[in-house]
């Protein structure tokens, strides 16, 4: 893990530009800022990065493979890379996270464990480590999530952790993270809040973000045995809070040959009232303790968003994108439900492999930008889609033939 | 002079803020129960702006705000609805809300509304402390709108002094680390916290929230501290009240309980 620098770093307060910060009710105040003030100095020891790069390694599976999709790069006449995040234990990048934080929570002295989870991969990810070490686990989870999801909630129960339905506003991931806010407030002094994105108050986006970072660690040292140049000109990732593109894109912030492009939720279309499309719609704002894009009506009252994939509905988006995002660092480009499900299917049958359909998202990106034929294109695939196969089912006619 | 300061000049002990949900039961009630409060002899209301998200509030709250902006309300709406509040109401009204809602009105714009129906405080849980020092303690100060900080029972002594020195009118001390209207009856380890905010001897006077439902724990508190503030029983009591005057009555009637009912 080292430290991002220059203009897209936070600065001492947990901004990045005018996003971040720690918006947060006196009763959190405690459990933040005890996190704040240890987090570097905890992640920064020796034991720490001896245990965390060992259970990446024995545990989770890594280094994840960066594979050359040869078919898929025919297909559009450019050199395409997926960082195969989909291979990591339990199926998609957020336990590189969650490993991360069940250490500092254990080196916190916490007991009990909290979550929220869209996708529920989160939630997968965290009952896993909870059951690693043997800490009780209670994840929060809208009760539409919970539906949609039904593969990672007996996922869940089975690893041990108790699943809360969530059923306040859109029963979706914003009000399962509201829901384990107040649990935390609730629990002040044994509990550890395991954030799945790179959201919430300081040091919450920046934390989750080095844990992350390892995804482009590892494309670095892959590309360059891979092309013998280290970067690549162009990486594509999901962003619904954007934990993955935040992994995806950390060593390449300051690297400005490389192209950072963000894949936002569309949903139904971006004007259609049912879109995920923060950067595009959204204005800014605070939310989850971070001031922040969001979704929100001219009143301040925050939008229930819609998309196909669980895990990118979410009305925020991390304050780190927001702000690679508003200064021109970062492209934000929005696909649709249909073209996911459209780039899903591509992707099965080209590669044989099932995306998630968060990551379908990243893929679809393919349909939209023209590349180079000597360019180098890395696209994070951030889960697999087995989890998805009730909404593919529904949704993709080829399965009904 | 600030309805607050006028306030807390004249009494300090057992002083009574009921808080209810701007827009809840109904749209329109949320005036007529200013006034039933008044009459019953409260002696200042904390006006909740519903909020989507509102992270410090416990079901109670949460759902009176979700049903309050399903009925419509809005700061637009509150602002319009308290246009003509003073002319019957005297005592003092702070707003609590999240600051979200505030930001996208413009928090100048806000408080100059504020000033001008006559609105003497303002809550904002979500506030931080150096973002009100460095960019709107001079708003507040030029509108005449007074702040008001919540402590808990973890935050660090210097920090409770930290929060006094910037709030005015009071300060709001949360009783139990929790969500609203989560406790019931308080425990020693309350009554330590209260004992020891008593012996911080602080600029100004504090009021103790959430878990204050009923006489018993609104006296316990009074005992300590100069007064109380009561969220959440007094929703659930608003809920289905089909005489919202008398229902005001009963509930203030109840928590200062007069030596009738508590012989009962």
């Amino acid at each position: 893990m080292t430290t991002s620098t220059a203009a897209y770093s936070i600065d001492e307060r947990g901004y990045y530009g005018p996003f971040g910060g720690a918006y947060i009710p006196e009763m959190l105040y405690n459990n933040v800022e005890e996190l704040r003030q240890n987090y570097l100095e905890i992640t920064q020891t020796k034991s720490f990065q001896k245990e965390f790069e060992q259970l990446l390694k024995d545990y989770v599976g890594r280094p994840t493979p960066l594979y050359k999709a040869e078919r898929l790069s025919e297909r559009y006449q450019t050199n395409i890379y997926l960082k195969r995040e989909d291979l990591c234990h339990t199926g998609a990048h957020k336990i590189n996270n969650t490993i991360g934080q069940i250490l500092v929570a254990q080196r916190l002295g916490k007991t009990r464990i909290i979550a929220e989870t869209g996708a529920g991969q989160h939630g997968v990810a965290t009952a896993t480590v909870c059951a690693l070490m043997g800490l009780e686990c209670i994840v929060y989870m809208g009760a539409k999530d919970i539906e949609r999801q039904s593969p990672n909630v007996a996922r869940m129960r089975l690893l041990g952790a108790t699943v809360h339905p969530v059923h306040s506003g859109s029963k979706t991931l914003k009000d399962a993270t509201n829901e384990a806010i107040r649990d935390w407030i609730n629990h002040p002094q044994n509990t550890h809040y395991i954030i799945g994105s790179v959201v919430g108050p300081h040091p919450y986006p920046d934390m989750v973000a080095r844990f992350q970072s390892v995804i482009s660690e590892e494309i670095q040292k892959q590309l360059l045995s891979k092309t013998c140049r280290n970067y690549p000109d162009v990486i594509i990732a999901c962003v619904g809070g954007g934990s993955n593109a935040a992994g995806a894109f950390y060593h390449y912030i300051d690297n400005p040959n490389v192209k950072l492009i963000c894949a936002e939720a569309a949903g139904k279309g971006v004007n259609s009232g049912e879109s995920a499309a923060t950067s595009i719609l959204g204005t800014e704002g605070i939310i989850h303790g971070s001031k922040t894009l969001l979704m929100q009506t001219k009143d301040g009252q925050i939008i229930e968003p819609h998309s196909i994939s669980a895990g990118l509905d979410y009305p925020g988006i991390g304050p780190m994108h927001a702000h690679l995002i508003n200064s021109g660092r970062a492209k934000s480009i929005a696909i649709t439900d249909q073209e996911a499900l459209e780039a899903t299917q591509q992707l099965a049958q080209l590669e044989g492999i099932i995306p998630a359909l968060e990551s379908a998202h990243a893929l679809a990106i393919l349909e939209q930008q023209q590349f180079d034929k000597n360019q180098v294109v890395v696209i994070n695939l951030s889960g697999r889609g087995d989890k998805d196969l009730g909404t593919l089912m529904d949704n993709l006619e080829m399965l009904n033939a | 002079m600030n309805r607050l300061d006028q306030l807390f000049n004249s009494k300090k002990e057992n002083i009574l803020n009921i808080y209810c949900t701007a827009g809840y039961p109904n749209l329109e009630d949320t005036t007529s129960i200013i006034k039933a409060l008044e009459n019953s002899g409260v002696d200042l209301v904390e006006l909740g702006m519903p909020y989507s998200d509102p992270l410090a509030d416990g079901p109670t709250i949460q759902a009176s705000g979700t049903e309050a902006l399903a009925n419509g309300m809005s700061i637009v709406t509150l602002f319009e609805q308290l246009k003509d509040v003073r002319k019957e109401v005297k005592l003092p009204l702070v707003l609590m809300g999240y600051l979200n809602p505030v930001l996208q009105y413009g928090v100048e714009a806000f408080l100059k509304q504020c000033q001008q129906v006559g609105v003497d405080g303002l809550i904002l849980p979500d506030l931080p402390l150096y973002e009100y020092e460095e960019a709107y303690q001079e708003l507040f100060e030029q509108y005449n709108i007074h702040p008001i900080f919540l402590v808990t029972p973890l935050t660090p002594v210097e920090r409770i002094h930290k929060i006094d020195s910037l709030s005015k009118g009071f300060v709001y001390a949360v009783s139990t680390a929790s969500t609203t209207g989560k406790q019931s009856g308080f425990g020693q380890e309350q009554l330590t916290y209260f004992q020891r905010l008593k012996d911080l001897k602080l600029n100004n006077p504090i009021l103790v929230g959430f878990g204050v439902a009923d006489h018993q724990t609104y006296s316990t508190v009074c005992d300590y501290v100069n007064g109380a503030v009561v969220g959440s029983a007094f929703i659930r009591a608003l809920k289905g009240s089909g005489n919202l005057e008398k229902t005001v009555e009963d509930f203030v009637t109840m928590l200062k309980a007069t030596t009738l009912l508590e012989h009962r």
